[in-house]
């Protein structure tokens, strides 16, 4: 398999504290590949990372194979990469339509855009009924379906997901993961971070677990949940309610 | 009382619709950056300085220098003194704004000394004409007129236009914004440029109809637009222009309605307004939704 994202001992660094040390990571084309770990890990230094918006101390991060490390944060999506970050972000003042149009940003096709808006539109019902409204009157799981449709906006090639099921009640996250199987069945590769560890497993082809910045173990779903390392790994694993 | 009615209705509105631009073109820059621009007086200063320098050639060209002198002028400052200064706390960035302000002040001095330099930028415009029966002067009415279509380019602009799409998306959440692939430099760069051409067509309009021009010219009303923003909610482009037509129009009324001799104390009245707004709005008449962060 040919590596889509090639992450090669990347150290991110608050101050004097390290986020994230020595971190390996491989996205194949096509794959979905979650990184789970606790509150703290290092989750979401890695995704921001990624995506350019925490700088890195060391390493390197190869997209396509090319150097996107200290790409300007407006470049990733240009690259084909889509963050939805924690907390969904939603432009709240905006129109539903203007946070999807926004989605599209980097693209110049207006008729193919319109189109990709009808398909999102049909998709989701109730994003339609509200389409005129402002985003931040939609609920959690509204707001979360539109984020994720407005990455997609983008086209990526790859899509890095930030927590999409935190605090969504379970039939919501029952949608979400259902969304994130849906686009990856269209071709698009995921990397997707997460404290509910019992979904991220499901979902992903391979899991890496994160803890203190540091990668403590990887595997597919079911070498993780027979090894008796993982909740060690996982560290303060408690019993993550599902969803 | 209808032939006295009229013209100090235009009064008032011209004076709020200038305070209104102004205060407009100090919310743009403030939305997308969270800057509060003080060196916006000479973004007023300079095109008027323009219109002093070449008042001997017509009419279109001394006001497209002026436009011309204030993009640019709005333009540099930005490049040199605000980029690099990027995402560092707001309060380092107004003193940063105060330091442009005062440099840019010095070198009208040193260039054209401290004393007043009369300008006549629109004197087509002198003269009256008759509206409802009521005898109403000419500029006055073309400032309105003026303030009312630049409100509604402005407005159409930010909604209906992808630039427009983009400075709103960048208003609400700088960060998501740019990972959506909203160029930051563009957005700020629009938002100075838009913020220039505001504040030229007032170094236009307020020279007129004060008819000379001085290194403080552009500080006087941008200290009352400031107020103005932050009587309107600062980082809401709407409450920025209420808050400036307010203030605007109820300065002139205040003088035309006030016994004469409590008019020279006509500001203090605006400011005890303004008081008694912030004692009952301490965020402004229209609350910015941006500024509340959202973690």
């Amino acid at each position: 398999m040919t590596a889509l994202l090639e992450i090669r001992n990347l150290t991110v660094q608050y101050g004097r504290i390290n986020a994230l040390t020595d971190v390996d990571i491989d996205v194949s084309e096509g794959e979905i590949v979650s990184i789970i770990g606790p509150n703290g890990a290092g989750k979401t230094s890695l995704l921001s990372t990624i995506a350019g918006v925490v700088p890195a101390a060391g390493g390197t991060i190869t997209f396509r194979g090319e150097d996107i490390l200290r790409l300007p944060l407006e470049e990733s999506v240009r690259k084909g990469i889509a963050l939805v970050p924690e907390g969904r972000h939603v432009l709240p003042g905006l129109t539903v339509l203007e946070n999807l149009r926004l989605g599209a940003t980097i693209r110049s096709d207006t008729p193919e855009v319109r189109r990709d808006i009808e398909r999102f539109l049909d998709a989701f019902p109730i994003l339609r009924e509200r389409r005129n409204e402002p985003a931040g009157r939609l609920s959690g799981g509204e707001q979360q379906m539109l984020v994720i449709a407005r990455a997609l906006m983008s086209r990526p090639r790859l899509l890095m997901l930030d927590e999409p099921s935190l605090g969504l009640g379970p039939q919501i996250v029952d949608k979400v993961y259902d969304m994130i199987s849906d686009t990856r069945d269209q071709g698009v590769t995921i990397l997707v971070v997460e404290q509910n560890a019992r979904r991220a497993l499901a979902v992903a082809d391979r899991t890496h677990v994160l803890n203190g910045g540091i990668i403590r173990l990887s595997g597919t779903a079911e070498t993780l949940s027979g090894d008796p390392d993982f909740e060690a790994a996982y560290f303060g694993l408690r019993s993550v309610a599902d969803g | 009382m209808g032939s006295a009615f009229i013209p100090i209705m235009i009064d008032a509105f011209s004076v709020g619709g200038l305070y209104a631009l102004t205060a407009l073109g100090i919310g743009l820059i403030f939305s997308v950056m969270r800057l509060a621009n003080f060196a916006h007086a000479e973004f007023v200063t300079v095109p008027a300085y323009a219109l002093f320098v070449l008042s001997d050639h017509p009419v279109v060209v001394s006001i497209s220098a002026a436009v011309l002198v204030a993009v640019v002028l709005a333009l540099v400052t930005e490049r040199a003194a605000f980029r690099p200064l990027r995402g560092i706390d707001p309060a380092t960035m107004l003193i940063a704004s105060f330091a442009v302000s005062m440099f840019i002040q010095r070198l009208l001095v040193f260039a054209f000394d401290s004393r007043i330099k009369p300008v006549n930028p629109l004197a087509v415009l002198d003269g009256s004409v008759a509206l409802f029966g009521a005898q109403v002067n000419l500029l006055k009415l073309t400032t309105v007129i003026t303030c009312l279509v630049l409100l509604i380019a402005l407005t159409v602009f930010l909604k209906y236009t992808r630039f427009g799409l983009e400075m709103r998306a960048a208003a609400e959440d700088f960060t998501m914004s740019r990972l959506l692939g909203v160029r930051a430099n563009r957005v700020i760069a629009t938002a100075f440029v838009l913020s220039a051409l505001l504040a030229a067509v007032v170094a236009v309009l307020f020279s007129a109809q004060t008819g000379f021009v001085h290194p403080r010219f552009g500080l006087q009303i941008v200290i009352i637009a400031f107020v103005a923003t932050v009587i309107g909610g600062l980082g809401n482009l709407l409450g920025a222009a209420v808050g400036g037509f307010l203030v605007g129009v109820v300065s002139t009324l205040l003088q035309a309605l006030l016994p004469p001799d409590l008019r020279p104390f006509r500001e203090a009245f605006v400011f005890l307004l303004v008081i008694l707004v912030l004692l009952f709005r301490p965020q402004g008449l229209f609350p910015a939704r941006g500024l509340k962060e959202r973690i």
